[in-house]
């Protein structure tokens, strides 16, 4: 537990520190009231639409782990809304629009899988392609409207609340929970962390790294695809050119704010939902501290470059360095002193 | 022999725009008139230009994501700087590319330094870049100067009526460029020796800093020159425009060719894979009954094709080496 504690202690202390940053700025960003049944307030805000990006985190989390990257993870999103969507609007009912929407989602990531673990096409390029062009197939599907609906128990997953917390921040985090058990409480993880370090030498140690990719990139798809009926169920409408757009980077940007190597290896799937916490609140906090959203961007880009340079191992290498140093020229201090006497 | 395998790419990707063209001109006879070859060169000039850059990068290894919005901050730049002052466009474009080369370098820079991504480095590049063009303006600026008037009316009237323009002339002239530093400088050598692996290229006595830095400096010139360029094109600076282009220019790059791994490649290639990806969008104006999210769909095929091709090139050539060691 304290060795899980220290792991996410940078991503707990940066989120802190944002938190305190903002509400210096906007007083009221911490109040939290319970009104009609539900929570509200700006914190809770953040839980709800920080859900996408944190969905497609964990998901991201495991591809990045194992040494790829999946940039279709927002169009995947597209995919399933638009399947979802179609689903409802042809009259399928809940469960089944829901069920078809995953196995788009998991289709998507079979797709990716077999080009990356069985073709052995490079994962950024392997997902590229469905990136670039499963946005035309979400267009097909919705034939190039934007697919509404309206049906309260789908919208439920986008706006409803449970316990009063909204849906989609009980989903992330029951997901988060529940695929962090899968990976710690069983060998999967480190199978993962095997494949990411080294692929050539888990195969030998026979680990069966070919169909754990494929899993590993169907994950992705399945995160993509709650993700997807999170955001379609939110605005109670499949948006084929806009849904998710961009939030594959928005998801890597987690991944990395999380501590994560984009070479694979170890990896923290509570660090990597922190990371897109702390990316949901500065974008909210942005909002609400009354900054004109032209500086949005510039700001984020800012921070972004801040918290990278903190854990930037070079930049650590020249910390110690540099204290290194200091230590060292304090300690022969006196004999500077005295040979100054003596020039004059 | 090897020498020739690697041209194989670069010979796919011409014979596939032929084929592709012979298509298009035997349903559409029209397709093969200086008119669309014009406008083709026209409509994909900062596509091509930005392209070219790109294409340097991955070769090196690297990828730059920010191209896109530092097309749109040129474009916001000049437009804004042209509306508030009286300098002359020339001095505003030399200006411009001093800005976004300088930008470049310093992503070059920070990709060295601190031993990072440049995937994450350049992402954030792509926001700061965006962010900078919100903070100029949140409007579509117009440009009113006689000098965009002049270049958008001085043309080579091709036979055939074709025409063929100034920026169309500015990508023939930055793809020759391109190819001319990949192909034939030191600097060119490094990058593909960078692209080969870094250690390596270390090894090989290749200032890795340096080349790192130049890499991105170039690459932020020629999305400098694609914003120019795409200023002239549309006659307007606007925030929020080629937004996602960087991918499109990684897209063209791909099927031009070049590997993204880095280290092998074509920058003419890459012209290639623009004018392919220009015509398929040609072909879907031509027919008219054809929906536009085809294009996504055939650009992916397109580029899933090429990748297949170049995985079976590259287990062809390695066989064929182990043949020659064994």
């Amino acid at each position: 537990m304290s060795r899980f504690l220290a792991r996410i202690a940078p991503q707990l202390v940066t989120l802190a520190a944002i938190v305190v940053l903002v509400t210096l700025f906007f007083p009221d960003f911490i109040q939290i009231s319970f009104e009609r049944g539900r929570f509200v307030g700006p914190i809770i805000d953040v839980l709800k639409r920080g859900a996408p990006v944190a969905l497609l985190a964990i998901g991201m989390t495991l591809v990045i782990a194992t040494r790829g990257i999946d940039l279709s993870v927002g169009t995947v999103m597209a995919i399933t809304g638009a399947v979802g969507a179609w689903a409802i609007a042809s009259g399928y009912g809940v469960v089944p629009a829901l069920l078809l929407a995953m196995v788009a989602g998991l289709a998507c990531g079979l797709w990716n899988g077999i080009l990356v673990a069985i073709i052995g096409i490079q994962p950024i390029v392997a997902t590229l392609i469905l990136m670039t062009s499963g946005r035309g197939v979400a267009q097909l599907i919705t034939e190039g409207r934007i697919l509404t609906f309206n049906d309260p128990a789908f919208a439920f997953f986008g706006s409803g609340t449970l316990l009063g917390i909204p849906f989609p921040a009980v989903l992330w985090l029951l997901l988060a929970v529940a695929v962090t058990l899968l990976m710690r409480r069983t060998a999967l993880g480190m199978l993962v962390e095997a494949i990411g370090i080294n692929r050539a030498a888990s195969a030998l140690a026979g680990v069966n790294a070919r169909v754990l990719l494929i899993a590993v990139y169907m994950a992705s798809g399945l995160c993509a695809a709650f993700a997807g009926i999170v955001a379609t169920a939110d605005i109670r409408g499949a948006d084929a050119n806009n849904a998710g757009l961009w939030l594959e980077l928005d998801a890597i940007l987690a991944v990395v704010i999380g501590g994560n190597s984009l070479l694979g290896g170890r990896f923290s799937i509570a660090a990597s939902v922190l990371g897109a916490l702390i990316i949901q609140t500065i974008d909210t906090g942005i909002l609400l501290a009354g900054f004109p959203s032209e500086y949005n961007l510039v700001i984020k880009a800012g921070l972004v470059l801040l918290i990278l340079l903190l854990q930037s191992p070079n930049l650590a290498h020249t910390w110690r360095f540099l204290r290194d140093e200091a230590m060292r020229r304090r300690e022969p201090e006196p004999e500077l002193h005295t040979r100054k006497e003596i020039e004059p | 022999m090897t020498a020739n395998a690697r041209l194989y790419p670069l010979f796919a990707t011409i014979a596939i725009f032929i084929a592709a063209y012979a298509i298009c001109w035997m349903q559409f006879p029209y397709m093969l008139s200086t008119r669309v070859v014009g406008n083709l060169l026209t409509d994909n000039a900062y596509l091509g230009i930005v392209a070219v850059g790109m294409t340097v990068v991955i070769l090196s290894g690297g990828i730059d994501l920010s191209v896109g919005s530092v097309i749109a901050f040129s474009g916001v730049f000049i437009s804004v700087v042209l509306r508030d002052t009286s300098l002359h466009p020339l001095v505003v474009f030399a200006l411009l590319l001093s800005v976004t080369t300088a930008f470049g370098a310093f992503m070059g820079l920070i990709i060295h330094w601190l031993a990072m991504p440049a995937f994450i480095v350049t992402l954030a590049g792509m926001f700061l870049a965006r962010g900078a063009a919100y903070m100029l303006t949140i409007d579509s600026v117009p440009i009113d100067h006689a000098f965009y008037e002049f270049i958008k009316d001085s043309y080579y009237l091709m036979p055939g009526k074709g025409r063929l323009t100034v920026i169309a002339v500015v990508m023939l002239l930055s793809v020759a460029f391109g190819a001319l530093i990949a192909h034939r400088t030191r600097f060119g050598a490094s990058v593909f020796a960078l692209g080969g692996g870094v250690q390596t290229a270390r090894l090989m006595g290749v200032n890795v800093g340096q080349t790192t830095v130049l890499v991105y400096a170039f690459s932020g010139f020629m999305a400098g020159l694609s914003g120019i360029v795409f200023s002239i094109y549309t006659g307007s600076g606007y925030p929020l425009a080629t937004v996602g282009t960087e991918l499109t220019a990684i897209a063209a790059v791909v099927i031009g060719g070049t590997i993204l791994t880095g280290g092998a490649g074509y920058v003419v290639g890459t012209l290639f894979g623009v004018l392919t990806m220009g015509l398929i969008q040609t072909y879907i104006v031509f027919d008219g009954t054809l929906s536009s999210w085809w294009t996504k769909i055939v650009i992916g095929l397109l580029l899933l094709l090429f990748i297949v091709l170049q995985k079976g090139l590259l287990k062809l050539t390695g066989t064929q080496r182990d043949a020659a060691l064994a």
